[in-house]
């Protein structure tokens, strides 16, 4: 059934037709209520969006623009990581300071190359090691850190549905439901905050689909390309057998990560008690004596010295 | 039966396809010709998303874009 006499443009699960006007309502309501829902924003805050110029958190810092100019109390700061990937990062880093700049928000810009010394492209000519392993580290290292230092009450990023589901079902083959544990519309908030700045998840019952069509109409799709380094054999099988299972019967994704939410509040109840240490070279937080992005950075730093 | 010619953009392959289709052909129809998942892909035409039982005409020029990003 058609929303209005408008040319549908969008179909939801449930059958039902959207114009432009009314999903473009839709997609927003279903993103400030999951705010509500969650809980991820309060009435004042300094959040920071980790953008990386791709329709997700172009998506994301659109809403939360909106957001923040209903609500003063609420500011907002984008934050982008420059990996130093040739022919990918240089376009996506033009879309968010086009953005930002259109729209007036604050963008911070932190590079591999200037905090580690060297370039992700030169990291991976040194270490064998797999490109998003290593990547998503000094990434995780680098939003954390820059997040205090600019005194960021929260990080919202651009993980959505498909994202969550994805997740979810990977770490339900590999056995690891530890790592399941630190999923959710919000994580990091049970851990020390004077250790983590929290993450939230917007667009966390989004599906990429709809990401992608509320990006297109709304102009937010100019750099829409994909990582060199993306394709993770087992991530990638297991999305299209989620796109599969969708194709068949609509509101598979929606249906697993419904019922995850059900049961999140048991898993981090069972894994809460991790114990996290500060790293004795950086300060940031260590599972172990020493973070992951040091022992990196020690092993970078032999192999150059070899 | 006359016979419906579409040219497509694959924004995922970066590249642009020519299909003959039947006429009175559907988005769905020359999404099965492709092998592409509909769950996986955005449509339009004259820059306007479409949906799957849209009625393709000849000479329609179609974008098809991925939904799936990286990084």
């Amino acid at each position: 059934m058609n929303c209005c006499s408008q040319k549908p443009i969008m179909e939801m699960p449930s059958g039902e037709r959207l114009c432009k006007t009314h999903f473009t309502e839709y997609f927003e309501s279903k993103v400030f209520n999951t705010i509500r829902k969650f809980d991820l924003i309060g009435k004042e805050e300094k959040l920071g969006i980790a953008l990386s110029g791709g329709k997700d958190s172009l998506s994301v810092l659109n809403i939360l623009n909106k957001l923040s100019k209903q609500n003063p109390r609420i500011k907002i700061n984008a934050i982008a990581i420059n990996e130093g990937i040739s022919g990918y990062r240089d376009r996506t880093l033009e879309t968010a300071r086009d953005f930002c700049s259109k729209n007036n928000v604050k963008l911070h810009i932190f590079s591999y190359k200037e905090e580690f010394g060297l370039n992700l492209d030169d990291m991976l000519k040194i270490l064998k090691v797999k490109p998003c392993t290593i990547c998503g580290i000094f990434r995780r290292y680098l939003l954390n850190k820059k997040s205090k230092e600019l005194k960021l009450t929260k990080l919202a990023t651009g993980h959505n549905l498909d994202d969550e589901c994805q997740s979810i079902l990977m770490n339900q083959m590999r056995n690891d439901i530890a790592a399941s544990a630190r999923l959710g519309p919000r994580t990091g908030i049970t851990q020390n905050e004077a250790l983590f700045v929290p993450r939230i998840k917007p667009l966390y019952l989004c599906t990429e689909k709809e990401v992608t069509a509320y990006a297109f109409i709304n102009g937010l799709l100019d750099s829409f390309n994909e990582c060199p380094n993306a394709p993770q054999a087992f991530r990638a099988n297991v999305r299209d057998m989620l796109n599969e299972l969708e194709q068949k019967n609509p509101g598979t994704k929606y249906s697993i990560v419904n019922s995850f939410l059900q049961t999140l509040p048991f898993l981090k109840e069972k894994f809460k008690g991790g114990i996290i240490n500060i790293c004795s070279r950086c300060s940031e937080p260590a599972s172990n004596g020493v973070c992951n992005a040091c022992v990196y950075l020690e092993k970078l730093k032999r192999k150059v010295e070899a | 039966m006359a016979k419906i010619h579409v040219n497509a953009f694959i924004g995922r392959e970066n590249k642009n396809a020519k299909l003959k289709l039947e006429n009175n052909s559907q988005v769905i129809d020359l999404l099965k010709k492709l092998k592409i998942n509909p769950v996986t892909v955005i449509v339009s035409r004259n820059n306007e998303l479409i949906l799957e039982d849209e009625r393709l005409k000849d000479n329609d020029e179609i974008k098809i874009l991925s939904v799936i990003s990286g990084g």
